[in-house]
């Protein structure tokens, strides 16, 4: 019981600690998602293409043996499209036990935000539904969009789920 | 049987919850297999070894019940025993009401442990059940039988009881023991190493009062076989006799034979640990020929009809109870399952990395590498093995399923079953069961007819339902049969026509009767409670098809009906035929290629403008080019694809268009949906040697395509 109440306690305080964010860059945006849901973190490398799909979806790769559908987040967000290098970077999520790999050009670091530093984000028209962006985080010299990645994955428009 | 009872009260002292599940699936089996049991049983004449084994379920499920305190699994399994027991020793007569009675109380045990496990909150009273069973097992007793009363298994010292006591005794507590009568019983012990063990036995009788008197039937010497045996006369079962024994020798070497030649009919609970017993006791009575009864009962037949081989057969079937097995989760398997794919693929890309190794300089690597692949290959089947799982799991529903659906439709059948052994994946299993179950009701219901009907046809009464399972290639062949009334082609026709659909007269007889599996389509006369309301093969055939099977049906008006479902052995790993188009890589499932044919451009003409087919061996194929369904990004400037494959899926055949075959190998089948979605024309996905994806193609899409 003892044990219990804690993680009770734990989680009410859980919604005022400030949240870790792993960061990446789109060209020269920079976005931070949910570190817990990161699986892992691996280079590109040729996925088998999938056709008649969006061009978002680069197509899937052999994950140890899990089939893993792989996204570019450049495309989808319409950032134009880049060559891939040694630098590309495979952000492997686990959202609702669905894997899925996406595409970013590198990734920066993990980063403690404190609420107080997330500023809602204006409304505008973007190729990204304002649903999914949590808000824009703030640091010093930098501006973080922070994006809702679970929502944003598994939304119809993304296609992965159907 | 009391010590079973006993151990009960003992049970509170520690937790047995974790027991629980253990308990609750092997309760499950017994069920099943009383259930089969019971259905198999001829009633006219029932077999000492069949009646033994529904004995045993019964008892093992009262063991279990009693431990965990189940108390009214325990009430309802013990008077079933009582009433078993008594049948056993053939004191009473089976009746077809018995059986009846039997099986009800088995339905009434599931839904009492449903509840006990918290799958259901019907709250059952399985009171009146008790009472009927008691009459049952009391009805001859009070007519007076002139036998003398049961023997019942107690404990050995027992002391006479009073005869006054009621035969069935109040259900908890104590069964009544009937006055022990003295049997005079020949005991031959041996093939014994040391011949005074034997004394040792005999010993036991002067030093325990009241076991009885024993005297050597030979002159004391053991026989050419170093056996002994000794003539005893006694109060007790043979199973507490057997039990002292094994102070001294082991029971196996122990056999028990009424004096007069008649092995003693006792089959008592201690068997249930799978002792040998039974075969020692070569069974002198054959069971009698089987005579057909005029009840509404379903039988099944063995797979030999006739009465000696099905003895042969019983050992096994029995055993399967006794067996040595593991009871390990589906999930532990899979996972097994998953890495052995895992460990495949490995294998595979050391043997492609090894073939740019010089094999002069590597000599012993590549001979690792070839012994690695066997035992990849050896350890990846038996893995396999491990899920497969006989058909006679689905087939063993059907007896009762039928067996109630005759009686409520008042109609009479048979149902036979060949090839119960054929071993299926155990998710294949699961997923066959529904559309098979329907098409043995359908079979009932729609195919048999009503007796008179039969009759003045000139058939028997009583219909005939043959499942049958067979392995053919790659994959499996169930077939149900049935002799009834067939379908009529000019009925389907008429229906299909009401329907609107695209029919016409000159259509095969073969294509009419596939009208069937259209969506809505039902030619019943009347809709049954049963069937007839036209869902159902539309439903049957699209499970089989995302199975990748197939279903065919062919009919004889008058004659009957049969169904032929064909399912790949399993979902997990397949042969597969890789094929390149472009630089890109799809696998077929071999077993629907039929033959692949260099292409020469000119064989294909175009029809309407936008369709083209070929010919191929004077019959015209649609084309389906590949690398157009998949537009494949041609780099060099398109020389056109070079390779036809024929494939057939659904009863059509089409041709597909590639630029080259690259192999022949197994590939283990991924499931691209679980963190993907469904993509046309794409069944799913597996890894290469390379550790590549490849895309393996729905062949059934590829047809629906051309076809529409």
């Amino acid at each position: 019981m003892q044990l219990a109440e804690t993680a009770v306690q734990a989680a009410a305080r859980g919604t005022v600690k400030p949240r870790e964010y792993l960061t990446f860059r789109l060209g020269a945006e920079e976005y931070g998602i949910d570190i817990l849901k990161v699986q892992e973190i691996r280079g590109y490398e040729q996925p088998t293409r999938i056709a008649n799909a969006p061009e978002f979806i680069k197509g899937v790769v052999n994950l140890r043996g899990v089939i893993v559908p792989i996204l570019d987040l450049r495309l989808r967000f319409g950032l134009g499209s880049v060559e891939y290098n040694n630098f590309t970077v495979v952000i492997i999520l686990n959202v609702r036990n669905r894997v899925v790999g996406i595409v970013v050009d590198s990734v920066s670091d993990v980063l403690e935000l404190p609420p107080e530093s997330v500023r809602e984000a204006p409304e505008m028209s973007s190729m990204v539904d304002s649903s999914h962006i949590l808000g824009l985080g703030t640091l010093t010299d930098r501006m973080l969009i922070l994006v809702d990645i679970e929502r944003l994955i598994l939304s119809p428009d993304m296609a992965i789920i159907g | 049987m009391s010590e079973q009872t006993s151990a009960g009260s003992s049970g509170a002292d520690f937790d047995l919850s974790q027991f629980y599940q253990v308990f609750f699936e092997e309760a499950a089996e017994n069920l099943a297999n009383m259930e089969t049991q019971l259905l198999e049983l001829d009633v006219q004449s029932p077999d000492d070894e069949e009646l033994n084994a529904i004995f045993r379920c019964a008892h093992s499920i009262k063991g279990g019940a009693a431990t965990f305190g189940f108390q009214d699994v325990a009430d309802l399994t013990h008077v079933m025993e009582t009433l078993l027991d008594r049948l056993r020793r053939h004191e009473l007569a089976l009746t077809a009401g018995m059986v009846d009675v039997l099986l009800e109380s088995g339905d009434a045990l599931t839904g009492l442990l449903d509840r006990h496990r918290g799958a259901s909150d019907e709250v059952l009273d399985a009171s009146q059940l008790v009472a009927r069973i008691r009459a049952h097992a009391d009805g001859v007793a009070a007519a007076g039988e002139a036998q003398p009363a049961a023997v019942l298994p107690a404990a050995a010292a027992t002391t006479a009881v009073s005869a006054a006591l009621p035969a069935a005794a109040p259900v908890r507590g104590i069964v009544a023991k009937p006055t022990p009568v003295e049997r005079a019983l020949n005991i031959v012990v041996g093939p014994l190493d040391d011949a005074g063990l034997a004394d040792q036995l005999a010993d036991l009788f002067n030093e325990i009062p009241g076991l009885g008197r024993i005297a050597a039937a030979d002159d004391g010497k053991p026989d050419a076989h170093n056996k002994r045996s000794f003539l005893v006369h006694t109060t007790s079962s043979d199973d507490d006799l057997l039990d002292l024994f094994t102070f001294h020798v082991s029971r196996e070497l122990v056999s028990i034979a009424e004096a007069g030649g008649k092995p003693a009919p006792v089959a008592a609970p201690g068997e249930i640990e799978g002792f040998g017993l039974f075969a020692d006791m070569e069974a002198s009575a054959t069971p009698a020929p089987q005579v057909t009864q005029a009840l509404p009962v379903v039988r099944v037949a063995p797979p030999a009809p006739s009465a000696k081989p099905e003895r042969a057969d019983k050992p096994d079937k029995s055993s399967g109870v006794d067996t040595t097995t593991l009871r390990v989760s589906v999930e532990k398997v899979d996972q097994l399952i998953n890495l052995v794919g895992e460990l495949v693929i490995t294998q595979a890309m050391l043997a492609q990395n090894g073939r740019n190794l010089d094999p002069i300089a590597h000599q012993q690597l590549m001979g690792n590498l070839v012994d690695l692949e066997r035992n990849t290959r050896l350890l990846q089947e038996s893995v396999m093995a491990i899920r497969m799982i006989p058909m006679a799991v689905v087939f063993n529903r059907f007896p009762r399923m039928l067996r109630d659906l005759a009686a409520k439709l008042g109609k009479q059948v048979e149902l036979h079953t060949v090839g119960e052994a054929t071993e299926l994946d155990k998710g294949m299993i699961e997923k066959i069961t529904d559309p098979l179950t329907h098409l043995v009701r359908n079979a009932l219901d729609h195919g048999i007819e009503l007796p008179q009907a039969r009759t003045a046809q000139g058939k028997p009464e009583a219909g005939t339902i043959t499942l049958s399972a067979q392995h053919k290639g790659g994959s499996i062949a169930i077939e149900v049969r049935d002799d009834g009334k067939g379908l009529s082609r000019q009925k389907i026709l008429t229906k299909a026509h009401e329907k609107g659909m695209n029919v016409h007269d000159a259509m095969t007889d073969h294509e009419v009767f596939q009208l069937i599996f259209e969506p809505g389509f039902s030619t019943a006369d009347q809709v049954t409670e049963v069937s007839g309301r036209g869902v159902g093969m539309d439903v049957v055939r699209r499970n089989i098809l995302s199975l990748g099977g197939s279903v065919e049906l062919d009919s004889a008006d008058g004659y009957g009906t049969r169904v032929t479902v064909r399912l790949p052995l399993t979902l997990a790993i397949m042969d597969g035929m890789s094929v390149a188009v472009g630089d890109e890589i799809y696998i077929l499932p071999l077993a629907s290629v039929i033959e692949s044919i260099k292409l020469d451009q000119q064989q294909i003409r175009s029809v309407a403008g936008a369709n083209r087919v070929i010919e191929v061996r004077n019959e015209f194929l649609p084309v389906v080019e590949l690398d157009e369904v998949f537009r494949v990004p041609r780099f060099e400037t398109r020389t056109g694809s070079g390779i036809m494959i024929v494939v057939e899926a659904e009863g059509a055949r089409v041709a597909l268009l590639v630029d080259e075959l690259v192999g022949q190998h197994q590939v283990v089948v991924k499931n691209l949906e679980a963190n993907y979605r469904k993509v046309p024309g794409v069944s799913g996905a597996t890894i290469l040697g390379d550790g590549r994806v490849a895309l393996i193609l729905d062949v059934g899409h590829m047809v629906r395509r051309a076809r529409h």
